[in-house]
């Protein structure tokens, strides 16, 4: 199969040099707000919390808070990325150039998933700093991070095909991704809400990632682990499913 | 401009419309367009079956006014804009079904100042590169940063640089993947005399390396400076191909202005035969003739003139420029 991969990997550069010269806005800034987090959700509320299935409140919420930066990041990164060159004009680049939908889907949201995965890794550094963890499945819980953080940037890559100004860049992330990342477990286990809002949950997607990710972790689950992985798999091909669509037409892309 | 004189006509066999298909290329064709439209979802029609043929090596200039489909044009043959029927062939790649084949070939300045403003110029030159499948070779980045006189500026952010700058910056993109065919959409638009001056000297280096170039541009005498063959476009019709030279003969039209001792009030009739006209307050008198006829009639309205007792201080002759015959060709499109 013919992939041409300096492109992959100029695409993959040029990405990750771009979060590299806005470090303070990529890096710190979610290491400060999920500490923020840490000290209102764990220590100040979390103290008159009973422990949650066995497990300190203050663990309980780093699953959800490293799903939460994976969640945002990924959309971001990902729909800013393939945005910018919209923006500016210089898609005609990529649009040029002989390069196939999926090298360009593989550089900028390879590119995405790094970022928010490395990120993700350094929100649990910064949990350790606040609470003592014990990681049950290492390998699920890479594979989950890895699932979602590419899952999303999918979506994050759709998003900024879509889009067509930065209102509309942001207003994915705030209204839907956002809302859902706080109804979706993450500050709580949804067994806690009346029975007729945990079936509601059951329809918001981010209660599988959360889920799941959290048995990874402490073997507490919501829902099934395997009905987790499959909804996430399930997220993911619709994301294939849309982007492939996208190229294919040349929606927003090509006159 | 003003009008041509009477007997100053389009030779017939390059009559405006119809014309069905571009002049032959005289050198091996290296981009094939047939029968080729495009209509937008607007319903504009952009392009109307255009046929036509690039030499290897050649320099082509596509001229036309605003909005008359050059840059759709390009942009079909670059892959940015789907074509709605007819098709194309870059080096004998279709540039549908066989892309990265016609695209490898094909390096495209455009026309906007469109950059990475964040970047800098190595960086933004080499991620060119990358993106038409080629590793690193830092080497030749250097000689094109170079030639294009941006050595010195291979650290800066595009957002600190000129326009004409930015513009050799684009140049220097596009010839990063060491491309066979170079597409110039306006590339001199606001750069000034010397730079664009330096710039088509790369262009004609290139050219001399094998490149294939086709540009568009507003400034014509470039075109007439540049190019070894022209095209028109008109809405959307190519209305014109010709050989630059072979053009400006079979169109070109040639002057000469006589100053008179004493000012005339009118053309005396016995001169009527010889199609003049008076100017500058009726002290210069204006011959146009025909420079492919088998004889200019100078000597013969020089005869006259001595007959007729009109004495001349000076003369002297006037060529038309491409400009003056782009101008009439599309005027008379228009008609």
């Amino acid at each position: 199969m013919n992939i041409n991969l300096p492109a992959i990997r100029a695409i993959y550069k040029f990405e990750m040099a771009r979060w590299g010269r806005t470090f303070l806005q990529s890096i710190v800034s979610p290491v400060i707000a999920t500490s923020l987090y840490f000290v209102v959700f764990g220590a100040a509320i979390g103290s008159r919390i009973t422990e949650i299935d066995g497990i300190s409140y203050g663990a309980f919420i780093v699953p959800g808070l490293i799903m939460l930066t994976l969640l945002t990041q990924s959309v971001a990164n990902a729909s800013f990325g393939i945005y910018f060159p919209r923006f500016t004009g210089t898609i005609y680049e990529l649009l040029s150039a002989p390069i196939s939908p999926f090298e360009i889907v593989v550089g900028y949201v390879g590119a995405a998933a790094t970022k928010s995965i490395l990120l993700g890794l350094v929100i649990l550094g910064t949990a350790w700093f606040f609470v003592p963890l014990e990681i049950a499945h290492p390998w699920w819980m890479v594979g989950f991070l890895v699932l979602t953080a590419v899952t999303f940037s999918l979506l994050g890559f759709v998003i900024g095909l879509w889009a067509d100004g930065f209102e509309q860049l942001q207003l994915v992330p705030l209204l839907i991704i956002t809302p859902l990342t706080f109804l979706g477990g993450t500050f709580y286990s949804i067994d806690i809400l009346p029975p007729v809002w945990q079936t509601v949950s059951l329809f918001n997607p981010v209660v599988y990632l959360v889920s799941g990710f959290r048995w990874s972790f402490f073997e507490i689950a919501d829902v099934g682990v395997g009905i987790s992985v499959a909804m996430t798999l399930f997220f993911l091909c619709v994301c294939l499913v849309a982007v492939w669509w996208i190229f294919k037409t040349g929606y927003r892309l090509k006159s | 401009m003003n009008a041509g004189p009477p007997h100053w006509r389009l030779a017939p066999n390059l009559a405006i419309r119809p014309f069905p298909l571009a002049s032959p290329s005289p050198m091996q064709p290296v981009i094939s367009v047939k029968n080729l439209s495009k209509t937008y979802a607007s319903g504009f029609q952009a392009l109307k079956d255009i046929n036509l043929e690039i030499g290897k090596g050649e320099i082509f200039a596509l001229l036309g006014p605003n909005g008359a489909g050059k840059t759709t044009l390009i942009s079909i043959i670059c892959g940015i804009v789907t074509p709605s029927s007819g098709s194309v062939t870059v080096d004998g790649h279709d540039i549908i079904t066989d892309y990265r084949a016609a695209r490898a070939e094909i390096g495209l300045v455009p026309q906007e100042l469109t950059a990475d403003m964040f970047e800098n110029v190595w960086s933004t030159v080499s991620f060119s590169r990358g993106l038409w499948g080629k590793w690193d070779n830092p080497a030749y980045i250097e000689k094109v940063l170079k030639d294009l006189s941006l050595w010195d500026k291979k650290d800066d952010k595009l957002m600190t640089l000129s326009g004409g700058m930015k513009r050799r910056v684009l140049i220097a993109k596009a010839l990063a993947h060491e491309p066979t065919i170079l597409f110039l959409d306006e590339p001199t638009a606001g750069v000034d005399v010397e730079l664009r001056q330096g710039m088509w000297q790369a262009v004609r280096a290139l050219r001399d390396a094998g490149v294939t170039i086709i540009l568009t541009t507003h400034y014509i005498h470039e075109a007439e400076d540049m190019a070894d063959r022209i095209g028109v476009i008109n809405k959307g019709e190519l209305i014109l191909v010709e050989d630059k030279a072979e053009l400006m003969h079979k169109l070109g039209k040639k002057q000469l202005t006589l100053q008179l001792h004493q000012a005339l009030d009118k053309v005396p009739a016995e001169l009527a035969s010889h199609h003049l006209a008076l100017a500058n307050g009726g002290s210069e008198l204006i011959y146009t003739y025909d420079t492919q006829g088998p004889r200019t009639g100078i000597t013969g309205l020089l005869t006259d003139l001595s007959a007729a007792g009109i004495r001349f201080k000076d003369l002297d002759t006037t060529q038309s420029s491409l400009e003056d015959i782009f101008v009439d060709l599309v005027r008379q499109d228009r008609q």
